[in-house]
Parts: C-alpha cells; structure tokens; sequence
C-alpha cells in the first residue's frame, strides 16, 4: 500500500511571525521547518504501511522557495521520497489553490490513501485536505482520532461534537489526522544520514500542466484588507496564595455573580 | 446583497448555536435569509430557524449513514444552479460544517475564508474579520472575484438574537448523487458522556492545564466546575497527553468560550489557548508561576499551587450552600 502525505513547510511558529507590508501574506523567508502538526500524518503513514506488509511513503509538499528542510526532516522519519511543488507563481496561493496542486501530485503519484493534518499550524483554514479530496473525486475523512486499514478500506474514529463516529471509507481516499492520532517518532541518526540522499523531485506549476492564474495570489481571489492591533485585555488584580486565596476567589465569583 | 444562505446544522430538531448565531448576522447582510439544514428533525428546527430569520428553509433530511459534506455540498451546488446563487454562503467553523463548505468551494471553484470572527458590509462587498497572531491583531479581508463567497465562521463571533419574523417557508432539499466522494459510511456512533451545559455556552467554564501534574487532578476541575453549575475545560497540553477527550479543549484548534468566568488552573496562556477564552467577561488565572502569560489577561490572578487553592476552594463553595 502506497500512502501520501500533505508535508508543509513553514517559518519556525515559535518565531516572530509578521506580514509583508504589501501583500499582507506570512513572510516566509529564512530556513523554513516542518509543521509539527504534519509529523502526526507522516508516523501514521509509516505505521499502516508496516502494517500493510509493503508500500511507500510519499511526501507531497508545495512551496514558493525551493525549500526542502522540512521535507528532510520527514524523510528522517522514514519516508522513502518526496514531490515538492516549487514555483514563484504559488505565492499567495489559498487554500484551494494549494489543493489545485496537489491534486495535480497525486494524479502522478498514484498513492491508496492520502494523510494530511487536519488544519496547518500557520494559516490553519483547516479546509484544503477536504479540497483536494472534492477535487479528485475521492471520499473523505476529517478528524481522525484512530487510523486502521483492513480489505481495501480505511477505517476511521473520527472526532465529533457529541464523542466520535466510527467510519469505513474504501480507497483512495483522504483522510485527515488530528494530533494525538499517534505519538509521532524522532528521526534517529541513521535515519537523518539516509535522509540526505533520498529524492525529491522538484516540480513547476507549468510540469503539472497548471495554469499560472488558477494558483498564486490572483488565484486566491481575495485581498486583505487591513491589519490593525487588536484592543488587549488589562492585567486585573495579582494576589499571591499564603493559604487564603481561595476566600479572594470565592468573593470574585459572588461579585460577578456565579454564585 | 439580496440573498444570503446559512448552513443551519440541527440536531433532533435543535437548531445548533452557530447556527442561530448565523443567521443573526445574515439579516444585516440581506433581505432574503435563507436556511438549509439536514438531519432527522429538520422540519422541527424550521420553526426556531425562522425566529432568528430564515424566510425559507431548506431541508435535505435524514442523511443515513453518510458524512454531511459530499451529499451537502452537491445539494447545495444543485441549489445555486436552479434558485440562482446567493451572494454570500455563511457555514459554521464544525467538523461537518468545514467539510461541506470545503467541498463546496471545490465543487464551484470559488475561494472560502474561514475562522471569520466579524462580518460587515462595506460598499457592495462584505468584508471579513480574523483574529491572527494569538488575537493580538485584527486581519480584515475580502474577496475579488465572482460570487457566491463562502465564509466559515467561529462560533460566539455573534450574538444569536430572535427577529420578529413569521413562519419560514419549507422545502425538501434534493440530494443528488454524489458518487464516489460519498463512499465513506457511518458504522458506529457514539456519544461521550457528559453532564451539565456544554462547554460552549456554559456560564462558568473551569479549565485544567499541564500545571494539574497528573490526569488524576483533573477530577478537581471537573469538581468545580459542577459545583459551579459550569462546564470544564482543558489546554491541548492535557488533551494530547491523554487526560481528558479533545471535547474538552479550548483553543485555536478547540472550543471558543466566552462565559461569564473563565477560570483557568495551572495554564501558561499560550496564545493559541487565549484565543480560546480571551472573550470570557471575567477570567480568573492560578498558577504557581508569577510570570505566566495568563496573569497578562487575568481580571483575578491568584500565584499559588493548584493542589492547595483547588481543594481549598471547592470546599468554600461547598459549605457556601
Ligand atoms: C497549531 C497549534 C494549535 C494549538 N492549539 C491549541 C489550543 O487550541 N488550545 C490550547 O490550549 N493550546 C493549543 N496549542 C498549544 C499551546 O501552544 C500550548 O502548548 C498549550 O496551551 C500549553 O498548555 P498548558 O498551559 O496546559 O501547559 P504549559 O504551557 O506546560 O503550562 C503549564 C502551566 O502550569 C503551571 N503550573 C505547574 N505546576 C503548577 C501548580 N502545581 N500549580 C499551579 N500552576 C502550575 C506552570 O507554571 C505553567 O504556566 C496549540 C499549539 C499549536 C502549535
């Protein structure tokens, strides 16, 4: 069984984050990391792969630099190779435009089942697995809790308002993983090693036969507007616990009325 | 604007909050605010749909054992089709609600801005709100091209008001078949247990943090937080760690609350959870740390360890009453 999964590369989220002054879109200079959210996919895909007795992991990302950090890390974890979709005329891509692409990869690619997380770190629209899914005519499962396969099928526990439902979905399909799914392994030494000569293929936008105005900022079809400071909460009162602080939280309640 | 459609998700005839929120909002946007809603007890929720706006109601009923998105979306592209689309589709920020309007972007080849938190009309254009960076910055967007918008919106971002309108009008909403996208089935579904109001619209909501040491603890919050006829909530650190179901997160990935307290028991204040709670009228913080991020946002911040103030302070409002 063949499994892909949606790899993003972005800015490190601890960092500073800003906008460009003119686009208003995530500056996305300097060394770029894999999201953290991505890394719950990748071990998932690893896992049923195993499970399945054969098969590869392939990695699919897209991004405007030829970056390819956040795909190494990845590969360390042990997948076997990488497709990154590299191209100036992604930036400012949204959502479907990023899902226009990828589609465009797992054509090639050809996989069973396709992971990603349910929402990027960084922009988290949290709709582009579920995009590229309608796209390739494929079904599909968000929020997944528990991930299994058996009989050409997946099998999905997937998160809902009330608890879970338990879902059989037969491949291809996408699916998409929340955290916590499965603890996501360290990439080892041996693996970073063999990391560095594993493939990624680099792609253009025109290589996957897409026109440059279906992606990028005049695919995206929205502008940002402004960007102003949002009005911030004031510190209230501080108190320092010496054995009475709950007699202090007890009448802050009685005052706001909870009690 | 002349017309405006709302998801309206529903359950045995209640019409969810985000819904009622939604359609809310609609009415400033719009003359015509229709609803289309699915699931047994659809047309027992138009009633209340047509309090809070919707002029119509469409119904696509009982799914069977298919997941909303695939079959709602092709219903929804159909409508546009034969009704003429609106200017505006207004979903929820669920998990079903971002599957559908997900697949009907793709469906219609027309862009979604989602986590919207504000909405106003401007010109002839409805221009968006986001809350980036930890909600320490206000995005506002809209979009360039042809119609109809799709905007997926968090809940509590507006305030679910009764109109003085009648009796919506009916009508069955057709599903076509949506082919191989509607494959995946429903075997199971199960409902956690759960007591006392939901975590979203609860009055008083009481979370727990990695700062509880051990998922034993969070027995202390649940504690509270029934004592205080609240709900309790909890940080992704404990959620991830296994401690409570993801139910119980509040956050940029979890729940939006904005109760009347908001108490928060040995949470740093990540800007991912504060944007969870920031919209709480009153928040109270403890923890051991004087210099947690928390204490920034805190009406009332008490710097103690959890394990002493939390018995301490279940006791108090025990022997309260
Ligand atoms: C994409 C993304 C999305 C995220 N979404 C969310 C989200 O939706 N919700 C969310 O909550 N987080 C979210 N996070 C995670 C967030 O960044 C933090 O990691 C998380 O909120 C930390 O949880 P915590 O405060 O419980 O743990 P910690 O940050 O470890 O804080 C524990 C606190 O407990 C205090 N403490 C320790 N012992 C005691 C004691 N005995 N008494 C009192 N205080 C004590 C410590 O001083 C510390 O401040 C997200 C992160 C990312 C990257």
């Amino acid at each position: 069984m063949n499994v892909a999964v949606c790899v993003k590369q972005i800015p490190d989220p601890a960092g500073e984050l800003s906008l460009t002054p003119d686009s208003h879109t995530l500056v996305r200079e300097g060394k770029l990391m894999m999201d953290d959210s991505d890394a719950y996919g990748v071990e998932m895909a690893l896992q049923l792969v195993e499970a399945a007795g054969g098969g590869d992991v392939v990695l699919m990302s897209m991004a405007p630099n030829g970056e390819t950090s956040g795909l190494r890390t990845a590969l360390a974890m042990g997948a076997e190779r990488a497709v990154l979709v590299s191209d100036p005329a992604l930036a400012g891509s949204d959502a479907l435009g990023t899902a226009k692409v990828l589609a465009a990869v797992v054509k090639r690619v050809e996989p069973d089942l396709v992971l990603a997380a349910t929402e990027s770190t960084d922009g988290y629209t949290g709709t582009m697995p579920v995009q590229l899914a309608e796209l390739l005519g494929w079904p599909s499962v968000s929020f997944a809790k528990q991930v299994s396969v058996a009989g050409g099928a997946v099998n999905v526990r997937r998160q809902t308002e009330a608890g879970y439902d338990e879902v059989t979905c037969p491949l291809p399909a996408v699916v998409t993983v929340t955290a916590g799914v499965v603890e996501p392994r360290y990439p080892s030494f041996k693996g970073i090693m063999a990391a560095r000569s594993k493939s990624v293929e680099q792609l253009s936008v025109s290589d996957l036969g897409i026109e440059g105005s279906q992606v990028g900022a005049t695919g995206a079809r929205q502008e940002v507007v402004s960007v102003q400071q949002a009005d911030e909460r004031q510190a209230g009162e501080i108190v320092v616990d010496e054995g009475d602080a709950h007699e202090r939280i007890l009448a802050f309640l009685e005052q706001v009325k909870v009690l | 604007m002349d017309k405006v459609w709302v998801l309206a998700e529903q359950s045995a005839g209640s019409p969810s909050a985000i819904a009622l929120e939604l359609l809310s909002k609609a009415r400033d946007l719009a003359q015509q605010v229709e609803a289309i809603t699915y699931g047994a007890g659809g047309q027992l929720a138009a009633a209340t749909l047509g309090e809070y706006g919707a002029t119509k109601v469409f119904d696509a009923g009982d799914l069977g054992d298919s997941l909303p998105g695939p079959k709602l979306a092709a219903a929804i592209a159909a409508l546009a089709a034969s009704e003429g689309a609106p200017g505006a589709i207004l979903v929820g920020m669920t998990y079903d609600g971002r599957d559908v309007a997900a697949r009907l972007s793709a469906r219609l080849d027309r862009p979604l801005l989602t986590n919207v938190v504000g909405l106003a009309k401007e010109d002839d254009s409805l221009v968006t709100e986001h809350a980036i960076f930890g909600a320490t910055k206000v995005l506002k967007a809209r979009f360039t091209g042809e119609g109809p918008g799709i905007f997926v919106v968090r809940a509590k971002s507006f305030a679910a008001e009764p109109s003085s309108s009648g009796v919506p009008e009916t009508a069955a909403l057709d599903l076509p078949d949506a082919g191989a996208t509607d494959a995946a089935k429903v075997k199971g579904r199960h409902a956690e247990e759960r007591e006392g109001p939901a975590l979203d619209e609860a009055p008083v909501v009481v979370s727990g943090g990695r700062g509880l040491g051990s998922a034993e603890n969070y027995a202390l919050i649940e504690e509270l937080a029934k004592l205080l006829k609240g709900a309790a909530g909890a940080s992704r650190a404990i959620v991830d760690a296994g401690w409570v179901p993801y139910s119980h997160q509040v956050g940029q990935t979890g729940k939006t609350v904005k109760p009347t307290v908001y108490i928060a028991c040995g949470i740093s204040g990540a800007t991912q959870h504060m944007v969870g709670m920031k919209g709480a009228k009153n928040i109270v913080a403890i923890n051991k740390d004087q210099d947690a991020p928390i204490f920034s946002i805190a009406d009332l911040g008490v710097v103690g360890d959890v394990h002493k103030v939390l018995p301490k302070l279940i006791e108090a409002v025990k022997s309260r009453s």
